[in-house]
This record gives C-alpha cells, sequence and structure tokens, in this order.
C-alpha cells in the first residue's frame, strides 16, 4: 500500500533539541525560591527504625524541613512494600527513610549527617535460595513472598530440597504457581532428545542515563511536578495516586525523558517522584531531588534474576515436544516482576512447544527493587533455550537454522499458556532472511575453525515479546488555521513513538508533516489517556487510537460538507488538505474553512457532545478543557483480539579466545518482524539499541551485593559493565519483513525488547558453538567463566547463587 | 550481637572497614553550591563558547557544575558525576574533557566550547549535529552533547576517521540506549558534510 508518511524517514521534532543540549530534562529546570531535598536513606540491608532525631539538623542554618514515613503514613505504612516513597522498615541499603529540605544541597547533606536514626537490624538475605533454608533469613517484615491480596507469608523449603536444587536436580517443592498445556509426560516419550539442567540469569540494573531527579512545586492549588518517565499520561495517573493528588490538579511535565528501559514506564517504579511533591507540599517551596548516579542504582530497579531448572524434549524430527521449566525468582527488596511466567510463555510462542508446564516461585531478597526491565522474562529465557536448541539440532542431525523453521510461529498459530492465537506472525520469513542475507549456509565453513587461542562461533537466535494493547483514547485538533494537532500521551524516552504513532493521524487525513503539531510534553497541553510505554506496545496501540481519532475527524470533516454544500458525506473524499466532492473538486472547504464550521457549529464537532462513553478519566479531563477550543476528532479504541507479536531474528559470527575468555564480535545482523514498518530509522535504532543490551546480557551486566553487609557493590558503570562502543560490533546490520498486521489499521506492531532477545540468543549461541557445544546455562556468561570451562575448573562457590559471583 | 546501633556509628564502622565508600559527598563538593568557612572566594574568569564569563567560583567546584548551574548552560549532562560515563563532555582547547572531573579553577587559560556553542551565528547547526539529525543518531538524547563533544573533537584532530578510528575516539562515551550504531553513522555523515 502506498502511504505518504507510514514507512518514511522523518525527523522527530525533538531531535535538534537532543543535538544542541536545549531540550529539557528534569533536572535541568529551576524555579524560583527552588529549595534542594536530600535524602537519608537506609544503610543496612534490612533494619526497623526505631527512633529518629533531626533535632540538631532542624536547627541548623538553611534547613528547612523534613519528611518522614509518619508523615507521609500517619495511618501506618502501607502492607506492600513496593510504592512506599519512605519508611521506617527498610528492606534494602539505599531505601529513603527521610528527606530533608534546604536552601542548598550541602546544607541538606550536611544537616542529614547531623540526624541520628536508630535502627534495629534484622537478618538479611542475599539469595532466593538461602532464604528457603530452614531458618534463612526473611527479606520483609512478615516473611519471604507477598501473597497478591494476601499479604506477606513465610515460605521455606526442606534442607534437601535446596540442596538437590543447588546440585542441579528438578525442585521437589510446592511452587506458588502452576501453569500448563499439552501431555507433557506424552510428548515427552516422544522425544528422542532430552535437554535437562538448571541455569541462573543474574539481576542487573536498568541504569538510565539521566539519573530520576525531580522538581516539584505547587502553584493555585495545582502540583507542578518533572520528572523523566516512558509514559507521559499513563505515568501522570498512576504518580498522581501515589502522591495523592486529584488528577485534575496534578500537571506532570516530562518533555524527555534520559532513557526507561522499563523501569519508568509506570508510577509505581518511581514512586520516589512523589518525595519531593511531599515535601513541597508540607514546605510551601519548590523542590529539587537530585539522584545521584549511585541514587539511580538504589532507588532505581534492576531485573529479576532468575534460578531455574529447565527440560525440554525434542523428536527426532527436531519438533519441540515439551518444555518443563521451574524458576524461583529474586523478587529483591521491594517486590518483583513476572519474567518467570513470561519466560515459559516465551517459549511456547517461540518454538511452539506441545506441551509446556510452568512451575514458579518468587522470593524476595534484600538487594534492588525489581521490576520490568527489557523484555522481562523473555530476554533472561532466551540466552538460556537458543543453545539448547542447537546442541538438541546437532545430536538430531537438523541444522540449526532448520530446527528454528520447524518450530517457527506463523499466522494462524496459538502461543503461550492461554493458547492465545497471533494476530499474523511471520517468523518463518524472519528467519528466511536473516540467514540469506547473512549468508549464514555459507558461512557454516568457517564454524569452530581456529586461529591460536581464537575459535570462530556462529549463532542465529529468536526474540519475542507480546506488542500491542488496545483501549486506549485518542484526540485531534484543528484550529482556523488548518493545522493540525495530534495530542498524544505517549511520553519520551527516545524510540520516538510518540512522533511515529502521530504520523498515523497525519496518514488518515492526508496532512503534510509540516502542517501537522504534535501537543505533548506536559499533561496540561491536555492529552488522553495511552497505555504505559512499556511491553513493546506503543506502535500498535498508539497508532490504533491516532488513526480513529483522525478517522473521526475525517467523517465529521465529511458530515460538514454534506451539510453545508449539499449531497452525501460519502459523495467527499479529501486531498490536498481539503474536503471536497469525488464528483466536483471544486466543491469543498480547505481543512481550514471545515475546521471553522465546525468550530462555529460546536456540539460534537467541537467535543461538547455525543463523546464516546469508555472515555477514560484522564481523557475525560482533557477533552473537558480541550471543549469548544477547536475542531476534535476524538476516539476510544476497542479491544482488539489476539497476540500482535514483536519476533526479531539475530545471525552473528564471534570470535572467542580461549585464553583470555573474550569474545569479539565480528559481524550481527538483526532482522525485525513487527509488522509494517512507521518509521525505519527509528526501526533501526530499537534493533541496534537492543543488539547492545542483548551483548551486554548475554556477557557483562550483572550487579553483586556484599554478602557480609549486604551493601551493593555494583552501582556505577564501570562496576555492572554497560557495553560500550568497544564492546559492540563496529556496524550491526538491521533489517526487516515489513509485512502488514491485520489488527492494525496501519498494520504495525512494536519491536524495542525481542530486539534485545534474539541478540542474546544468538550470542549465546555463538558462544556454545564455539566451545564444541557446551551449555552454560547463565548469563552473563563472563571471561572468567570461559576460561574456568576451558581450564576444566568449575568456580562455583554457590551454585544458583544470585547477586553474588557465579563462576 | 548488638542488634541496635545508629545509622552514623554504623557508617562510621563501615567506613573505617573500606567495605562504603560513596560518591555522595563528592556530589556535593563538586556542586559548589555552599562556602566553606576559611575559603576566600574568588571571581574567576573563564573562556566560555567564545566569551569570557566572570563566574563566583568555589575552590572545590568542578566545572560541570559551573557551566550547569552558575551559567545556565545545561546542555552539558551529568550522567554520572565521577568520570565514568561522557556525558559531560565538553572541549578544553579542542581536547574531549570530562565537565565533572576537572576543577573550574584549572581551567582559567583554557578555551571551553561546549554543545551550546556549536551553532553559527545564523543558527545553522554544526555539521556533526546536522548530520546526528539526519543518522538520528541519539535516543533518549541524554548523552548525545558529550557524543556530538566527542565527534567535534575527533573531526578536528583527524577530519576523515575510519569508523574503527571514530569507535575508538567516542569509546569515552557511554550510551545506555545502545545508539552507538546510529552515532557512528552520524560521525561518518559528518566527515561527508564537512567534507
Ligand atoms: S558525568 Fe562526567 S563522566 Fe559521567
Ligand atoms: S541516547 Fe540514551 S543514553 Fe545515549
Amino acid at each position: 500500500m502506498a502511504y505518504m508518511h507510514i514507512g518514511k524517514d522523518f525527523t522527530p521534532p525533538d531531535v535538534p533539541g537532543k543535538v544542541t543540549g536545549r531540550i529539557k530534562y528534569a533536572e535541568d529546570y529551576t524555579r524560583e525560591g527552588m529549595v534542594y531535598a536530600r535524602l537519608l536513606t537506609s544503610p543496612i540491608p534490612h533494619a526497623r527504625v526505631l527512633d529518629i532525631d533531626a533535632s540538631a539538623a532542624l536547627a541548623m542554618d538553611g534547613v528547612i524541613g523534613i519528611l518522614t514515613a509518619d508523615d507521609v503514613y500517619p495511618d501506618g505504612e502501607p502492607q506492600s512494600t513496593g510504592l512506599k516513597i519512605l519508611t521506617n522498615e527498610p528492606t534494602l541499603v539505599g531505601e529513603p527513610i527521610l528527606a530533608l529540605a534546604a536552601v542548598d544541597e550541602k546544607t541538606a547533606e550536611s544537616a542529614i549527617a547531623q540526624i541520628s536514626v536508630t535502627f534495629e537490624r534484622l537478618p538479611f538475605v542475599l539469595d532466593p535460595l538461602d532464604s528457603l533454608q530452614p531458618g534463612g533469613a526473611d527479606a520483609y517484615n512478615g516473611g519471604n513472598t507477598f501473597v497478591f491480596r494476601q499479604g506477606f507469608a513465610e515460605e521455606k523449603w526442606t534442607a534437601d530440597q535446596v540442596a538437590s536444587f543447588r546440585a542441579g536436580n528438578e525442585p521437589t517443592a510446592e511452587p506458588q504457581q502452576t501453569v500448563e498445556y499439552g501431555d507433557l509426560d506424552a510428548a515427552f516419550g516422544e522425544s528422542s532428545y532430552v535437554y535437562e539442567g538448571t541455569f541462573t540469569n543474574a539481576g542487573y540494573p536498568h541504569h538510565s542515563m539521566e539519573p530520576r531527579s525531580a522538581l516539584a512545586y505547587w502553584e493555585d492549588g495545582k502540583l507542578y511536578l518533572h520528572g523523566g518517565s516512558q509514559s507521559l499520561t499513563a505515568f501522570a495517573d498512576g504518580i498522581a495516586g501515589i502522591i495523592g493528588v486529584p488528577k485534575e490538579d496534578l500537571v506532570f511535565v516530562n518533555a524527555a525523558t534520559g532513557g526507561g528501559f522499563g523501569q519508568r514506564a509506570r508510577a509505581g517504579s518511581v514512586p520516589v517522584y512523589a518525595v519531593p511533591a511531599k515535601l513541597s507540599q508540607k514546605i510551601n517551596r519548590p523542590v529539587m531531588m537530585r539522584a545521584t548516579r549511585e541514587e539511580e542504582f538504589t532507588l532505581g530497579g534492576a531485573r529479576q534474576g532468575l534460578t531455574g531448572w529447565i527440560k525440554v524434549g525434542f523428536k527426532p524430527d527436531g519438533v519441540m515436544a515439551a518444555c518443563d521449566l521451574w524458576i524461583v525468582s529474586d523478587n529483591g527488596g521491594k517486590g518483583g516482576g513476572a519474567d518467570a511466567y513470561s519466560a515459559a510463555d516465551c517459549i511456547s510462542v517461540l518454538y511452539q512447544a506441545d506441551a509446556v508446564r510452568f512451575r514458579g516461585t518468587a522470593i524476595g531478597t534484600n538487594t534492588a527493587h525489581r521490576g520490568a526491565q527489557r523484555g522481562p522474562g523473555q530476554n533472561q529465557i532466551a540466552p538460556i533455550i537458543s543453545p539448547i536448541l542447537d546442541v538438541a539440532a546437532d545430536e538430531l542431525g537438523v541444522s540449526r537454522l532448520d530446527i528454528r523453521k520447524i518450530n517457527a510461529a506463523m499466522t494462524g498459530d496459538v502461543g503461550g499458556p492461554q493458547r492465545t492465537p497471533f494476530t499474523s506472525a511471520y517468523m518463518p520469513e524472519a528467519l528466511e532472511q536473516a540467514a540469506t542475507e547473512f549468508d549464514w549456509e555459507g558461512r557454516q565453513s568457517r564454524r569452530r575453525q581456529t586461529n591460536g587461542s581464537k575459535v570462530i562461533g556462529l549463532g542465529i537466535g529468536q526474540g519475542y515479546h507480546n506488542a500491542g494493547r488496545s483501549g486506549m483514547d485518542g484526540i485531534v485538533m484543528m484550529g482556523a488555521d488548518g493545522r493540525l494537532k495530534i495530542h498524544n500521551g505517549v511520553g519520551n524516552l527516545g524510540t520516538y513513538s510518540y512522533a511515529s504513532t502521530s504520523r498515523a493521524a497525519a496518514e488518515v487525513l492526508q496532512m503534510p508533516w509540516e502542517s501537522c503539531d504534535i501537543i505533548t510534553g506536559r499533561t496540561d497541553l491536555h492529552l488522553p489517556i495511552t497505555s504505559p510505554q512499556d511491553g513493546s506496545n506503543s506502535i500498535f496501540t498508539n497508532t490504533r487510537t491516532c488513526y480513529g481519532a483522525a478517522q473521526d475527524m475525517l467523517t465529521k470533516m465529511k458530515e460538514i460538507a454534506a451539510t453545508d454544500l449539499g449531497g452525501d458525506p460519502a459523495d467527499y473524499d479529501i486531498s490536498n488538505e481539503r474536503v471536497h466532492q469525488i464528483a466536483d473538486e471544486s466543491v469543498g472547504y480547505s481543512y481550514a474553512q471545515v475546521a471553522q464550521r465546525a468550530i462555529e457549529l460546536g456540539g460534537k464537532y467541537t467535543g461538547s457532545a455525543e463523546l464516546p462513553e469508555e472515555l477514560a478519566e484522564w481523557t475525560q479531563i482533557a477533552v473537558s478543557r480541550l471543549e469548544g477550543t477547536g475542531f476534535m476528532g476524538i476516539f476510544h479504541d476497542p479491544r482488539h483480539e489476539g497476540n500482535p507479536p514483536g519476533f526479531t531474528v539475530t545471525a552473528c559470527e564471534i570470535e572467542l579466545d580461549k585464553e583470555t575468555g573474550k569474545i569479539d564480535i565480528l559481524e550481527m545482523i538483526s532482522i525485525g518482524e513487527a509488522g509494517t514498518i512507521m518509521h525505519p530509522k527509528g526501526m533501526d535504532n530499537q534493533l541496534v539499541g537492543g543488539a547492545v543490551w542483548g551483548i551486554g546480557l548475554s556477557v557483562y551486566e550483572r550487579h553483586l551485593y556484599d554478602p557480609q553487609n549486604g551493601l551493593p557493590a555494583s552501582t556505577g558503570y564501570w562496576q555492572s559493565k554497560v557495553p560500550t562502543y568497544l564492546d559492540t560490533p563496529l556496524k550491526i546490520e538491521t533489517g526487516w519483513v515489513d509485512l502488514p498486521d491485520p489488527e492494525n489499521p496501519v498494520g504495525a506492531r512494536g519491536i524495542g525488547e525481542p530486539s534485545m532477545g534474539s541478540v542474546s540468543a544468538a550470542l549465546t549461541a555463538a558462544i556454545t558453538d564455539a566451545l564444541d557445544g557446551h551449555i552454560f546455562g547463565a548469563s552473563p556468561i563472563t571471561a572468567d567463566m570461559i576460561i574456568n570451562h576451558v581450564a576444566g575448573t568449575s568456580e562455583e562457590a554457590v551454585p544458583l547463587a544470585q547477586n553474588n559471583f557465579r563462576g | 550481637m548488638n542488634q541496635k546501633l545508629t545509622r552514623r556509628r554504623f557508617i562510621k564502622g563501615v567506613i573505617a572497614s573500606g567495605a562504603a565508600a560513596t560518591s555522595t559527598a563528592a556530589w556535593y563538593s563538586a556542586t559548589g553550591q555552599e562556602r566553606p568557612s576559611g575559603f576566600v572566594e574568588r571571581l574567576v574568569r573563564i573562556n566560555v563558547n567564545g566569551q569570557v564569563r566572570s563566574v563566583d567560583v568555589e575552590p572545590q567546584e568542578t566545572l560541570a557544575s559551573t557551566l550547569r548551574y552558575k551559567l545556565g548552560l545545561t546542555g552539558t549532562k551529568l550522567g554520572c558525576n565521577r568520570g565514568e560515563c561522557g556525558a559531560c563532555t565538553v572541549l578544553v582547547d579542542d581536547v574531549t574533557t570530562y565537565a565533572c572531573s576537572v576543577l573550574t579553577h584549572s581551567m582559567k587559560n583554557g578555551r571551553i566550547e561546549t554543545v551550546e556553542g556549536l551553532e553559527s551565528a545564523n543558527g545553522d547547526l554544526h555539521p556533526v549535529q546536522q548530520a546526528f539529525v539526519e543518522e538520528l543518531s541519539p535516543q533518549c538524547g541524554y548523552c548525545t552533547p558529550g557524543q556530538v563533544m566527542s565527534a567535534v573533537g575527533l573531526l578536528r584532530a583527524n577530519p576523515n576517521p575510519s569508523r574503527e578510528e571514530a569507535r575508538h575516539a567516542m569509546s569515552g562515551n557511554i550510551c545506555r540506549c545502545g545508539s552507538y550504531d546510529s552515532y557512528l553513522d552520524g560521525v561518518m555523515r559528518a566527515t561527508e558534510l564537512i567534507g
């Protein structure tokens, strides 16, 4: 289909501001009378605050006030750990106890040093399996696990059960959650190759480049909050609840966000923004709370560490018959996510196994807050399952490409424990494209070639994430100038989806991009509710809403023209920013004229009547403020059917040095399968960015804690190593399948998360290849692990350890 | 074991044992917001983007703090404030420099350039900026000013770098979004624009 905007490159409007430094992030703002907040955070991993004596601090010159948990929660702290902004019951080092405001940060910090806090020290734990031991410490007050709607509970295994799991065996304890489909025993019975083993995925921080600084002030009864988030209206909607301010009284200002990667999608993962808001309310001054890199680690979050056991069976032809997965998730000090379940879901989707069973238990540790991080679950399992596929292929005499093709998801298939049909799926095409463009077959002769201590490995891998939601709202406006204003609440974290989804509206109205304005960046510009910008959903979800709102405007344009100029709305079409009769193009209105008429007519044309019934409260507030100010197109998106998948395939060639454990990625290609491509350069960015993340997951990133004191040992970039220019290929080739998805009006789906998973799958497969089929069952596979393997030594101090060295 | 201890006692113990050294103190001493007693306040003249600016600078104040909080040049970002990330990269006498890791007092004779100083008088973007726009190099943009300054520094020293040379020259700049490939595309495009 020939589109005007879809599939074409453009410059998103915020890019010039990024290269000139003009665009403002939260910490770049100032406000007259602004004071500075500093946090007093817990120096110990698990404690109870018995007493706070702040009298000396409050008597200091320049100190303005403090905020404690007692101020925030006069009726007692909430049961769940996750949303507390201040606490007297810290469950990890760095958890905020109180905040103090002063005229400058140094005074604030000096004053904090004068505050005496008496803690009762409580036992702490860093590894979920240690907590499951009889007598093992519990991370929370009241247990080591949080049961939804029931509160904290304690769970223990027998010492034999823990020891047996650490020794590599299937856990025998009762899981908290079991999900399965198919006849597992029968499927394993049909298998001629069965792999069974344990694995670990290390947790590690998001480490967004912009620390989570925030500025808050109250004016005329409204709270103005500057902060960084992935989502704009969805985030504002959530943080209003955490702060306790009515939605209509919150102005969230967020033109740009220095990275999110899952940790800033929802307000629940950045509750600390409520601290300057509450403090500002208490002291009646604007409050800037700057976060340091170290605080970004301790206030921020981490990927869930997974400790698992996996058994996979393959039929003689390479078909995956069965997968049995048992995972203990590390929920950290403030609650976790559902990564483990998503890992099982991912295997079911990507490899279409006949039978899958997932068993899981989530246990707290006194370590970082766990939450969604780029492909939570799907991307941890990618580096675990891919080498298993390759070993199975070699055992069965199937090619490593063919075993993936045989099991590939395609349109008409279902996936996941719920057996959900795909909206469309073109994985075979993606595999073929990657193999062709990489010359996968031609390269096979290089496989395991050696050059001194260096050996070549080839890997191919797949990534998946569910990539689309629905049920949100869209608003477009047009004034008498005829410009199209696309109100977009998506948020700006660097994917540019706020801009590319807006182009669906421009497409509907055949509007030159120069005649469009994207209205975004602060909620007092009246933005509709969107889904949080996570789960690779924005492209699918918000092209639906932008498209729908523009369609509503188009329908109204034709109605107005037909009423004024004669004929039926169906007799009208649009071109060149005019609505005109099809039969006689001279009869019509320019967009400026029709907008003027809409404003004169009012009612449904200006948002004053006949609104969609299901509009979210947030959208209703926006509409009530826009009502009568211009020609309005408005839409509430109904729910769609099926699972819109985001798929990627990556192929790579590496050179592994057996003496140093160093890996050089010689070449890499990633192919996206995300329906119609909206914005090629944006797509390319997601593929290369995901690749860098996949490299980090596979071979570098993990956080560590000091086992004696529970102190985080990797609060900086260099300790939890983020890949640099020199750790990534000189050029990452990209491409895409570009076939439309029928559940999206422009055929598009998302891609941000799978782009990481396929790289991790390909890279770990290449490492296994270079090491003659050795499966580490771990992410990351660090240089020391490779050296130990080559030397034939096992250096696992504690097998299956989390938050500590593995090898 | 004594289960009760005060926070200060604990911290003293930890610091004495060397188990924890935080960057917090460095951050606050670096922002130079307060005048520690005993120091003589000094007006320092520094050359920023071709203009000589007089600034009231604390002895321990970093260039990044001066630029951001005294001169309002917030294009220079702080990603770590401790020499790990490159977000604060500026040019001093054409040499890429982490502004978080040098003291403003040591800059008295230097010619400092920040991202705000790159556009021409008529508002045209610098070729590196233009190339980064064309190649959509930034993602979140937080590392971008530092990447821009590193690329400008590179191209002044070597107007025709290979991609390999460029990645080595840029390797002091972390991009958590992983946009390295797009930044390198931008650098190579900039070499064409510069001609
Ligand atoms: S802020 Fe200077 S190197 Fe990170
Ligand atoms: S563009 Fe986000 S850190 Fe580089």
